[in-house]
């Protein structure tokens, strides 16, 4: 199974380009310290906003920082974020979607009109005021200065697709044979759920979350723009582009670069959603 | 069909009430809440804070102060700017109808151009436009349109310059020219670059939904009967294949709202445009509370209505649907 799937990805160009092209960011994110010699909060105010050199790759900031630098560092966290927040995401959905699917009626009815509110918050807006929220709370657990509140409050408010995705599997799944055989056996509901449902869902589930981690970099990288995400000094791609504003005019590699790193991470996991899509799903012809 | 729409719209009452009552709570317990607004002005003393802070009731507790909130608004009264102590809808007025012309000139530039691609990209399935088609769909769905704001203005505003006057090729802020004269090509100059960031998003949605769609109603047998009959290409494809590819495409309309909501928020915030969105972010950093609850409240109703529609519309398009 797992031997056909790579066989059928591989197949798919873009998506191995989108692979290769996130194994590097990861890499680089990884090994900052080493590619880079600079210091990403280090300020130098003789070299400010000093445009793409050899020494300096996407140039200087307004307080003289290297670009380059500031955007390895801040990939490790938008990129960690991106990851964090959809497993939430993935598995609050697919408990909720589980728990709803296979028990159908009441607890359905009832998880899934939660779901419906949840899809009817305005999300852009209702992410900013919890973020807000959570960074004026500072709970010991969801510590301000970190960025573990943003990755909460996507997790929580991204969900609903994977619930519903989720519930729709178990739906059909619970009617199959093979599962009346498991409790024929005496499995009981929690086994049958998890050990022998959830296994035949996997292929939504990787898909969605693939795709899932692209939208939350992107919600990341949206709400830091806009001042309600990760603060300075740390940078993020987003929160990168939110200070690019002011000078972009006369600096415009400050707005260039950060916005050009979502892009292509967002991007190549897009790809590489597609491609596995294409690759789990037998019935999809390959080209 | 008119009773599954009451039916439909009474159920918007508890939905609404619930996320009503989840909004609410969350401003509330907010810390800073409503008279943050005043906590540092130098000017109010601990004592007028606390005179306010007695005025609004924001010392009841939530439940009281809720109930009071909701008689007031079944009333009509959404209360008042705690920033500009205007009536909020006043201030919503002010700022709506911006956001509906952005959003709704947006929304028709991607239709009169999805629509078309799409439908050429799936008769010319493989071709050279259809991979150009499929590459450009991908690109505009992973694009983070608040950078494309920003680069759109880097070159059509400030790098870019029209040849004869020497001023930015586009204007990169605001609905026209403050203080000039109304004039037509003004507000559409205004017009040109906000709507092409806002659209760009929309655009591949519709896109990659029309193609999908038509390429599953092409193969269909009905097609192939229409051919055999010896119909012209034309009229199979726009009467026969279209009219039932474009139905899925109804309910993306009305689906997609939210996220043309999503994206106008970054239009606005970038191109100064004075609309709902850029209110609610000016009103979050100074915990405008009111004006903020009504705003969520708007939309999370739109999103609703826009569901139902969605829902309406199609089957008033396709007589296979129906509802009890």
């Amino acid at each position: 199974m797992l031997e056909m799937t790579w066989r059928r990805f591989r197949r798919h160009r873009p998506a191995l380009i989108g692979v290769g092209v996130i194994v590097l960011f990861v890499l680089l994110a990884v090994f900052a310290p080493i590619v880079s010699p600079y210091d990403p909060e280090q300020n130098n105010l003789d070299i400010r906003l000093q445009p793409p050199t050899l020494e300096h790759l996407m140039g200087t900031d307004e307080l003289g920082r290297d670009l380059f630098t500031r955007i390895l560092y801040g990939s490790r966290i938008s990129l960690a974020i991106g990851v964090l927040s959809m497993m939430l995401a993935v598995t609050v959905g697919t408990l909720i979607g589980a728990a709803a699917g296979f028990h159908g009626g009441g607890i359905d009815a009832v998880l899934m009109r939660m779901t419906d509110v949840f899809l009817a918050f305005p999300r852009l807006f209702v992410l900013i005021l919890v973020t807000t929220l959570l960074r004026q709370l500072n709970l010991p657990w969801l510590p301000a200065g970190s960025f573990a509140p943003i990755i909460f409050v996507i997790g929580l408010l991204s969900w609903m697709s994977v619930a519903r995705l989720v519930r729709a599997a178990y739906l059909s799944i619970r009617e199959k044979e093979y599962v009346e055989a498991a409790r024929g056996v005496g499995a009981g509901d929690a086994r049958i759920m998890f050990r022998h449902i959830l296994p035949n869902t996997a292929s939504p589930i990787i898909v969605a979350g693939t795709l899932g981690v692209a939208a939350s970099i992107l919600t990341e990288s949206g709400l830091s723009y806009l001042g309600f995400g990760v603060q300075l000094p740390t940078p993020t791609w987003g929160n990168m582009l939110r200070s690019a504003q002011a000078q972009m005019t006369y600096a415009p590699w400050t707005a260039v670069f950060p916005g050009l790193m979502i892009f292509s991470a967002v991007i190549a996991i897009n790809y590489i959603g597609d491609g596995l899509r294409d690759a789990l799903d037998p019935q999809r012809e390959v080209r | 069909m008119t009773r599954y729409i009451i039916r439909r719209l009474l159920q918007f009452i508890p939905l609404l009430f619930l996320i009503s009552v989840l909004l609410f709570t969350l401003l509330q317990i907010i810390p800073g809440g409503p008279t943050a607004a005043y906590a540092n002005n130098p000017e109010i003393t601990s004592e007028d804070l606390a005179r306010l802070e007695q005025r609004l009731g924001v010392n009841a507790p939530l439940p009281v102060q809720y109930g009071k909130w909701l008689g007031n608004v079944l009333r009509g009264d959404w209360g008042y700017s705690t920033v500009t102590q205007r009536p909020v809808l006043r201030e919503i007025a002010d700022r709506l109808p911006n956001t509906i012309y952005l959003m709704g000139i947006a929304f028709v530039v991607a239709l009169l151009i999805a629509i078309p691609m799409g439908l050429i990209a799936a008769l010319r399935q493989y071709s050279i436009f259809d991979t150009l088609t499929t590459t450009i769909v991908f690109a505009g769905q992973s694009i983070p349109i608040f950078w494309l704001g920003l680069v759109l203005i880097i070159v059509f505003h400030s790098t870019l310059k029209n040849p004869l006057t020497g001023a930015p090729l586009l204007p990169g802020d605001g609905m026209s020219t403050l203080g000039a004269p109304f004039s037509i090509g003004d507000y559409l100059a205004h017009l040109i670059l906000p709507v092409t960031m806002l659209a760009l998003y929309q655009t591949a949605q519709l896109t990659r939904f029309m193609r999908a769609s038509m390429l599953d109603v092409i193969h269909q047998d009905f097609i192939r009967t229409a051919h055999a009959k010896g119909l012209k290409e034309r009229v199979v494809v726009v009467r026969h294949a279209f009219k039932n590819a474009a139905l899925p495409l109804v309910t993306i309309l009305a689906l997609d709202l939210p996220g043309l909501f999503n994206g106008a928020v970054f239009t606005e915030t970038i191109f100064s445009w004075p609309g709902m969105g850029r209110l609610f972010i000016e009103r979050a950093f100074l915990f405008d509370y009111p004006v903020l609850m009504a705003i969520l409240m708007i939309n999370a109703a739109l999103i609703l209505f826009f569901n139902l529609v969605a829902d309406v519309v199609y089957a008033l398009v396709d007589p296979r649907i129906r509802y009890a």
